[in-house]
């Protein structure tokens, strides 16, 4: 017998910024909405005509409907109506709210990635502000953080949080499922400016070709055509064996993470917070990235209250290769900014360097010494990247030579 | 029946007459200039009390019986023992057990664990509430179910309207957690310690009759006494007059709220930047989650600048109490506790000091200390393009808070309102606000997790702080962003009747609250 009723979202006494909405489709009875909202006599009548039109938008003329509203916003509204239908009408409609001017920024391929923000895919109120916070990306996961049975309600509301939610110029990413889900999740996502797609659980470089396959196929119907980039991540021994692969697979991947906790399983070993127990795994995905051409980003620190400690984890991160890390909480962010960035002595031992190494060149001198020390040459490069990525910072002026030399006089 | 309005200098409509008394609509900050003396309470006779001093008697209701209690009477509780209150309700059940009807009651705050009053003002007991209402009451009274007006007023308006005999107290109920049998009691001591007692000072003084209610009689005497025995007509020992753990909270918590912290952050950034913050700067917190976080974080900045504070003011908690042991704080004046950390600390250090409301807020002081402070940083529930604040109803029109000292606190040099855009989609910045209850000319500053917006009379400010890399915005920005984010919302629909009025700190009607239309 064909389903009549069904039903998507969340309510209860902890959910804030969420509905849950029932349909009972009752044809040939007109449309009766039952609202229970604490913003009810200051959205009432707009949350119910926003009903009516997503009921007008699918031609469904007889139906029940009761909403338990804490305060949603209109696009969760309607992404959770849209799920709840769509569960009981056999279409491909989307019901798209508009995709505001902000989101259709491009990112581009070497950009920064110290920190990116994870926001599990079927919670709204902690996607609103998330643009605040100022990391590098902010993911919408479809994944490890969405219940296998919600998969399709998440990938409505995420679809529609890319439309409509500022992430103040983060790059846009999504996690996609593994496999033929996840086909569905790039499916659904794609046509609405995601900039960097994260392939989880990725052991061959097979499964990075099939999602780009699936992303040029779906890029027809993209509404910005800014370029759409990918980040495997690392989650297995065999995924570890071919990461080097892995990382060429495309020109579009530009970075490859670790994910420890999956990775740790796989081996049978425990996760600690040291993580001796990763070194090897760490250090491999380094090279394999380096190699290839690609960021290297690590696992994210999972104690949130634990800021030393994350602190720590950055250094050791930053120091072993690593260009950026996850992050589960808002708060660890500026920690991860501030640890990738270069600090202040990096700075102005790069500053010497590179000012040595031209007062040599002005002077037509083969050999660059600062005081009595010799300086070989990948020095002087390295010296010269940490200068670039402290002027891409805003950590040092563009102008800082004249700066410096006018500073002297 | 219609009532009278007038237009009032605040362009809200109030009535000249309430609970059948005149008033006097709102003229204006600072222009209301009551003449007369100060009212005092009947004159009494040490010869009427015992020579031994011990006042002690069997049980409130007999000391409120010896009290003449009676209808139409205005009883007065404090609040000091917040959540945690055993005696307010009981002051009721016994008089609903003994018929006395049409009682006021006046308390310097009401809390939902006062939620069974409701009983009461149905059965006739009691015929209005003049005091901050939240919760159930406030629903109660937008309803339009309470039988008299609601009036709300300011700490520091309870003491005016105290003082110049607008309110006359036939009988003061103060629960003390020490009390000796004289009457001398404190707020220290004893299993429902609570710090301080100074909300209970103008009732003391100015009550016709007044009885103190105590669970832990202590010999004479209670020491320091900051009520004293003196103005104590009766004493009365029960076996709790709190439960503990809902007096203060053990411990106050810092908001775990990452858009919060956010907004925590950008506040002390601003005080930092703006050189409002400095050496010897006068300041206040609260204890609300985000206030904390704000004490902690410009604790940080004072510790790195080596700056020292001469005195906070209080609402003190453990994050006050550990500027003041860590040296960044010269004293802390305490109206009242929120917090074991600061329970114990005006019971041990000598530099933290119970100041009450009578000294720090009140219209017919010789001078009041919040116009003496740097720093007040204030919550809302609303604030308009004219930067008016309201605190005491929401945007549905409800009356869900009371006014506290927010309205004193307005006084202060710099008042500061870390506040978040929206909550729940509800935004916080509004075209207008739903009710009036401090005009936009005394506050300074709106602090939002999406950028700070300063009132254009404080062009030092925006002056100081261009170029400074604060998110300065427009209020007008703000209130476009969060329509943009949240919908623009309908108005809260009212009918004629006035079920509460909200005073200004000099006793004038600065507007009033309606009917819901349900």
């Amino acid at each position: 017998m064909k389903k009549m009723i069904a039903k998507a979202g969340n309510a209860g006494p902890r959910i804030r910024s969420d509905c849950e909405i029932t349909v009972e489709l009752k044809p040939g009875t007109g449309i009766d909405i039952d609202l229970v909202s604490k913003v009810k006599s200051l959205y009432g009548k707009s949350i119910i005509d926003l009903a009516e039109e997503i009921l007008g938008f699918y031609k469904i003329k007889g139906a029940k409907l009761s909403i338990i509203d804490s305060g949603a916003l209109p696009f969760v509204i309607s992404a959770r109506l849209e799920a709840a239908i769509r569960k009981l009408v056999d279409t491909d409609l989307e019901f798209l709210p508009d995709l505001i001017g902000d989101n259709r920024y491009p990112t581009s391929a070497d950009r920064f990635r110290f920190s990116r923000l994870y926001l599990p895919g079927n919670t709204p109120s902690m996607m609103l502000n998330a643009g605040l916070h100022s990391a590098h990306g902010i993911i919408l996961d479809l994944e490890d953080s969405v219940a296998p049975d919600r998969k399709d309600e998440a990938r409505i509301l995420v679809r529609n949080a890319l439309r409509q939610v500022g992430f103040m110029g983060a790059e846009r990413m999504v996690r996609i499922n593994q496999g033929e889900l996840g086909i569905k999740d790039l499916q659904s996502v794609i046509p609405h400016n995601v900039n960097l797609v994260l392939i989880p659980k990725c052991e061959s470089q097979d499964e990075v070709i099939n999602v780009e396959r699936e992303i040029s196929s779906v890029m027809k119907r993209s509404e910005t055509g800014n370029p759409v980039f990918l980040m495997p991540i690392i989650e297995s021994a065999l995924g570890l064996e071919n990461s080097f692969s892995i990382a060429k697979a495309s020109e579009n991947v530009v970075a490859v993470a670790i994910g420890l906790e999956d990775f740790t399983a796989d081996i049978g070993v425990s996760r600690t917070k040291e993580g001796n127990e990763s070194l090897y795994a760490r250090s491999r995905l380094v090279i394999a990235a380096k190699a290839a051409g690609v960021q290297p980003i690590d696992s994210v620190f999972s104690d949130v209250g634990d800021m030393e400690g994350l602190r720590r984890n950055v250094q050791n991160s930053k120091a072993m290769g690593f260009e950026g890390m996850g992050c589960i909480h808002p708060r660890q962010i500026p920690v991860i900014n501030q640890g990738f960035a270069p600090d202040e002595a990096e700075t102005e031992k790069s500053k010497k360097i590179v000012l040595a190494f031209e007062e040599a060149a002005k002077k037509g001198l083969g050999v660059v010494a600062l005081g009595s020390k010799m300086i070989d040459p990948p020095v002087v490069i390295r010296a010269q990247k940490t200068i670039d990525l402290a002027i891409k910072l805003g950590i040092l002026s563009k102008d800082w030579i004249e700066e410096e030399s006018s500073g002297k006089e | 029946m219609k009532v009278k309005t007038v237009v009032n200098a605040a362009g809200r409509s109030v009535p000249l007459e309430i609970n059948g008394n005149p008033v006097i609509p709102f003229k204006g900050i600072g222009k209301h200039r009551p003449g007369g003396v100060k009212f005092a309470p009947p004159v009494p006779t040490c010869a009427d009390y015992p020579d031994d001093g011990n006042k002690v008697v069997g049980s409130l209701k007999e000391a409120l019986q010896k009290c003449g209690f009676g209808n139409g009477m205005t009883i007065s509780t404090h609040h000091h023992l917040r959540e945690g209150d055993l005696i307010s309700n009981l002051i009721f059940e016994i008089a609903s057990e003994m018929g006395v009807k049409d009682l006021v009651w006046f308390p310097s705050a009401s809390f939902p664990c006062n939620d069974p009053v409701i009983k009461y003002l149905d059965d006739g007991t009691v015929n209005r509430i003049e005091g901050s209402m939240n919760g159930p009451l406030g629903r109660y009274v937008s309803e339009g179910r309470m039988k008299g007006t609601a009036v709300l007023r300011s700490h520091g308006g309870r003491v005016q309207a105290i003082q110049d005999g607008e309110v006359k107290i036939d009988i003061a109920v103060l629960s003390a957690p020490s009390a000796d049998s004289f009457g001398n009691a404190k707020g220290t001591g004893g299993d429902s310690a609570c710090g301080v007692l100074g909300y209970a000072k103008a009732d003391t003084l100015y009550a016709s009759k007044v009885i103190v209610v105590t669970d832990n009689l202590v010999d004479l005497p209670c020491y320091p006494m900051e009520i004293e025995g003196n103005y104590v007509d009766y004493v009365v020992v029960v076996d709790k007059i709190g439960i503990p753990e809902k007096i203060v909270s053990g411990t106050t918590q810092i908001t775990k709220s990452p858009d919060r912290l956010l907004i925590a952050e950008l506040t002390a950034s601003f005080l930092e930047k703006s050189g409002i913050l400095k050496d010897g700067v006068r300041m206040q917190a609260g204890a609300g989650g985000t206030s904390l976080a704000i004490a902690v974080f410009v604790h940080e900045i004072m510790k790195q600048r080596g700056w020292k504070s001469t005195f906070g003011f209080g609402g003190s908690t453990k994050y006050m109490v550990k500027m003041l042991e860590e040296g960044q704080m010269g004293y802390i004046l305490d109206a009242q506790a929120f917090d074991l950390d600061a329970v114990r600390s005006v019971e041990t250090n000598p530099n933290h000091v119970p100041y009450s409301v009578f000294n720090a807020y009140n219209y017919h002081s010789k001078g009041n200390l919040t116009s003496m402070m740097d720093i007040m940083m204030l919550g809302a529930t609303e604030v308009d393009l004219n930067f008016n604040g309201n605190v005491v109803t929401h945007s549905d029109g409800y009356l869900l808070h009371g006014i506290g000292g927010w309205q004193n606190c307005l006084h202060a040099r710099n008042v500061i309102l870390p506040i978040p855009l929206f909550r729940d989609r509800i935004p916080v910045i509004v075209d207008e606000v739903t009710t009036l209850c401090g005009p936009g000319e005394l506050i300074d500053v709106i602090i939002t997790e999406r950028g700070i917006a300063i009132n254009p009379l404080r062009k030092d400010l925006i002056k100081k702080l261009k170029g400074s890399g604060l998110p300065l915005k427009t209020i007008r920005e703000l209130k476009d962003e969060a329509e943009r984010i949240c919908g623009k919302p309908e108005k809260a629909k009212f009918e004629d009747k006035i079920v509460a009025a909200v005073k200004w700190v000099d006793g004038t009607v600065l507007d009033v609250i309606r009917k819901i239309k349900t």
